[in-house]
């Protein structure tokens, strides 16, 4: 029986779904000593520990309990917040719209100029160009994107007083003002992925200004441009394709530091807070819910790049 | 004999970058391609055929290769001193190319159709309507069968010898007046070859092109050329008409690619042996380049660079001692 | 299985190699400057003690929030602490964090490749965990285990070893799968020696070039994310000083001390950089098929 190679990719992603949730599972029994008692605190008295002991089903063994997981994530339940009072799943929904707009942004933002510095730095090879293209990747594996974004906020908001330096405005109150709130968060976050997408862009660029087919361009009359965008840059597409994806899934990621430093109230502030909370039960669903995005995400990038590339296509 | 020069190199040479400086991959190389000529080219791997060929569309990159001397006239004009925008006129349009390996040569992303089409919007501004229509009838000139439908695929449902056809459907889109072919068959199948030599050929009548033919294979050239230039190590070694070099060879190295080629009409796909090897560019010595493997070498031959020497009318050979040899004076 | 068909077999082993290798190493320009860098913040981190004689967490408030100057080179916190001798007991930590993360990440990722690639069975569940692992980007991933380690620098250690660990687990694994199918290595097994010895002999040795290139990435990367986990509080906790929690302590003064948050942050990209750019060396001379041109 041979499978579409989509389907195949689909039903490889469901056991690392399941995996993903049994680490996420595994996340509150890697808690030093008695879970119970470190979620409740060290001030906390025997029955308050009893208690969250009980609510958690910490104390059933733990076959059990990750049995419990399984079923209650068969009915759509992620778990229940210790401190908000929410379940995980709304507490999620409430702020993904911040999340996502944070990251679409600086998904926008990265992409163009990522390509785009990337094709110039292969044209211009060598050169100033390239150099400072490569010097722009250095940097971005180099340099802690929340000292950036400390920095940004000093000179756009306090100095120059151009930009919003915190909080979040949704867009149903103004586009303006949505993407007010969000350029300064998004251009950060994106400044550190496009030296990335850029080196990628270039590398698979250079290896397609190689090939012969782009010298029978050249012999048929076709300009250098036309030649580097119409012949190069088509084929350089699925490899820039699926580092999008992984840009995409970096960006989700950096997201969580970003929106600490911006106090964008959105998923990865939502984490960050729980952990300082020892608020566990959430920060067990969300690091669920992100695993499986980024799965999920994964097999779109397989889909698109599927329909990138003709040999593929036509299977 | 051939009628006017279309195109008349005179003495190209065309250097590398390396990690020792700039070498040269051809030196000082003139040859002359008449009209409705077609020369052949032979040499051994790495004895700059291509190279010299590439220099006629000015396809080297300017990163790496250079043309510090030589004059490429092609009907009266210099390539190698051609504004850009000319030149790609040029390129496609007057000159085209068909390269060696058609697996590699055709765009993987785009569909036969485009990569037809795109040389005649460009050079001859046809509608994309037109350009497609005139791609079909391109794709019959060059015995596709089932053209249309062939059209809206991409390369790699084509078997070898289709893409090469395809490939000359695009060389030929424009008419042009040279075609350069280089080994335009070495990557194929025997049956498939002969094919593809019989279609250049017939095309060639058609459409009143020269071809300026680079192979490997003696038997291609000595059925398909009507004038040959030999070339060893980034020099010319022999020109001569066809059949006087298969008669009358006058260069110890045309001898021994004779002599090593066992029979004409064979179609071999590999070169014919020698014992020796090509010398690396940046090691070569001072006198004649083939001297190292030659059985008949002089030690003159090995310090003082040879003279191109006039065998008969048409018929040249850079190897005084064998000139001299043969009565003829050097 | 293409990762695996396109591997060359390196013969890191030979010491006539690896003395050429050095070589090489030292002709690199990136290299020397990212060594040099690296020698030097680590004899500065060593020699702390002896190079400023204040206690990193002692406080002396009357010295509050003093810009840089002779006495304090690059300032006091909030709390009249030295931040000079902050960042140089920062730099102590911080590169001991991103060796441990390296030594770790590799151990620990070479065992995983290497069961995987000998012991055919336990492959596909090994390799299921590590792309469940992978599917999180690797900061996020060392976010989560750090929030159930507890704030402190080894569970940090912990968090980043096993959020870089499959990605050294996949190149360990492809080169083990090349290396295994070798005549010689073939020849050993048939005149008798044990998976161990293949291992040891074998199959280690000829992934360490690729192996080592990964790792000092591997190390620069801990740096970073060492620095954003303290920074977020799931790190190393104040008083200790970390350069992240120094950065994330000077946030609320940017403004009126910018060098309290300044300084650290120079730190951290100092090392980083120095770190990334002997990885570039690394690669170009050990992995030259991973080189980028240009
Ligand atoms: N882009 C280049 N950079 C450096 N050297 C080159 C380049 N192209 C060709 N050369 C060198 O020039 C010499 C001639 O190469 P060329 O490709 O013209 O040989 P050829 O006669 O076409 O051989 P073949 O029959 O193998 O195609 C070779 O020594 C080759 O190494
Ligand atoms: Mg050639």
């Amino acid at each position: 029986m041979t499978l579409h190679p989509l389907l195949r990719r689909l039903v490889r992603a469901i056991p690392i779904i399941l995996i993903v949730a049994v680490l996420t599972f595994m996340l509150m029994h890697l808690l030093p000593g008695d879970p119970a008692a470190v979620i409740a605190g060290s001030d906390a008295s025997v029955e308050a520990v009893d208690r969250i002991r009980v609510q958690l089903g910490l104390d059933k063994p733990v076959v059990t309990q990750l049995v419990l997981w399984f079923v209650r994530l068969a009915h759509g339940d992620l778990g229940t917040s210790l401190v908000l009072d929410q379940t995980v799943l709304s507490a999620v929904m409430e702020r993904l719209p911040v999340t996502a707009s944070l990251s679409a942004v600086a998904l926008a933002i990265t992409v163009p100029f990522g390509v785009a510095f990337g094709v110039l730095a292969a044209y211009f090879r060598g050169t100033w160009i390239d150099q400072g293209v490569m010097m722009l990747a250095l940097l971005g594996v180099s340099v802690p994107s929340f000292w950036i974004a400390i920095l940004s906020v000093i000179l756009f908001s306090v100095t120059l007083g151009w930009l919003p330096s915190s909080g979040y405005v949704p867009m149903d109150q103004g586009v303006g003002q949505w993407l007010a709130a969000l350029i300064q968060p998004a251009s950060v976050l994106a400044l550190f992925q496009i030296g990335f997408l850029a080196r990628m862009t270039r590398s698979a660029m250079l290896d397609v200004l190689d090939q012969d087919f782009i010298r029978t361009a050249r012999a048929k009359g076709v300009s250098e441009w036309r030649t580097i965008l119409k012949h190069g840059f088509r084929n350089t597409l699925i490899p820039v394709v699926t580092v999008t994806g992984i840009i995409l899934s970096l960006l989700i990621g950096g997201s969580v530091i970003i929106e600490q430093v911006f106090a964008l109230p959105g998923i990865g502030r939502l984490v960050v807070q729980g952990i300082l909370a020892r608020d566990y039960p959430l920060v067990q669903g969300v690091m669920l819910l992100f695993g499986i995005t980024f799965v999920v995400l994964n097999l779109l990038v397989d889909v698109l790049y599927t329909m990138v590339d003709p040999r593929v296509r036509n299977e | 004999m051939a009628g006017e020069m279309l195109l008349d190199v005179q003495n190209l040479t065309v250097q590398f970058r390396g990690d020792a400086g700039w070498t040269s991959a051809v030196e000082n190389v003139s040859f002359q391609v008449g009209e409705r000529e077609c020369l052949g080219l032979v040499g051994e791997s790495g004895s700059g055929k291509s190279v010299t060929a590439l220099s006629i569309l000015g396809l080297h990159a300017r990163r790496t290769a250079r043309i510090p001397s030589g004059v490429i006239a092609y009907r009266g004009q210099d390539i190698l001193r051609l504004p850009t925008r000319a030149l790609r006129k040029l390129r496609g349009g007057e000159i085209a190319m068909v390269f060696q390996d058609p697996m590699s040569t055709l765009n993987p992303v785009l569909t036969i159709a485009d990569q037809i089409t795109e040389t005649l919007i460009l050079h001859q501004s046809l509608s994309a309507a037109a350009a497609r229509q005139q791609a079909q009838r391109l794709l019959d000139m060059v015995r596709i069968p089932d053209a249309a439908r062939r059209l809206d695929e991409y390369p790699h449902r084509l078997s070898g010898g289709m893409r090469q056809r395809v490939v000359i459907a695009m060389a030929i889109a424009c008419r042009p007046k040279l075609l350069i072919a280089d080994e335009p068959t070495t990557a194929l199948d025997v049956t498939i070859q002969a094919q593809i030599l019989e279609l250049l050929r017939d095309l060639q009548d058609e459409l009143g092109m020269s071809v300026l033919l680079i192979s490997h294979d003696l038997g291609v050239i000595a059925e398909f050329a009507h004038r040959v230039m030999v070339m060893y190590a980034g020099r010319t070694v022999e020109t001569a008409p066809v059949r006087a070099l298969f008669e009358r060879p006058v260069h110890p190295y045309t001898i021994g690619l004779l002599a090593a080629a066992p029979r004409l009409e064979l179609d071999t796909d590999r070169l014919p042996t020698i014992a020796g090897s090509i010398p690396d560019p940046a090691s070569i010595v001072p006198g004649c380049r083939y001297s190292p493997r030659c059985d008949v070498a002089l030690e003159s031959c090995r310090n003082l660079p040879p003279a191109m020497g006039s065998a008969e009318p048409g018929h040249l050979a850079r190897c005084p001692p064998r000139l001299a040899a043969l009565g003829f004076a050097a | 299985m293409s990762d695996v068909a396109a591997l060359p077999i390196r013969e890191f082993a030979r010491p006539r190699r690896r003395f050429r290798t050095l070589r090489k190493l030292v002709a690199h320009r990136s290299f020397l400057f990212g060594a040099t860098v690296m020698v030097l913040l680590t004899a500065a981190a060593m020699a702390a003690p002896l190079l400023t004689h204040i206690d990193p967490t002692a406080m002396q408030v009357r010295f509050r929030l003093r810009p840089p100057s002779a006495a304090f080179p690059f300032g006091t916190d909030a709390f009249g602490r030295d931040v000079f001798t902050r960042v140089l007991y920062g730099a102590k930590l911080s590169l001991w964090i991103g060796l441990s993360v390296a030594l770790l990440s590799g151990a620990g990722g070479a065992a995983v490749g290497v069961v995987g690639a000998q012991f055919r069975r336990l492959d596909p569940l090994l390799m299921r965990v590590m792309d469940a692992l992978m599917a999180f980007p690797a900061i996020l991933l060392a976010i989560g285990l750090g929030a159930a380690l507890g704030p402190s620098p080894s569970s940090v250690i912990i968090a980043l070893a096993v959020a870089y660990l499959p990605r050294t687990a996949r190149l360990v694994r492809a080169s083990a799968l090349v290396i295994r199918e070798l005549e010689y290595v073939e020849a050993a097994r048939v005149s008798g020696a044990g998976n161990l010895r293949i291992i040891w002999k074998h199959i280690l040795p000829n992934c360490m070039g690729p192996l080592l290139v990964q790792l000092s990435f591997v190390f620069a990367y801990a740096i970073l994310a060492d620095a954003a986990l303290s920074f977020l509080g799931i790190g190393t906790p104040p008083p200790a000083p970390s350069w992240g929690n120094i950065v994330s302590e000077g946030r609320d003064y940017a403004v009126e001390a910018w060098w309290i948050m300044l300084f650290p942050g120079l730190a951290i990209s100092i090392a980083t950089l120095g770190m990334n750019l002997l990885g570039d060396g690394l690669r170009d001379v050990l992995d030259p098929r991973l080189k980028v041109e240009g």
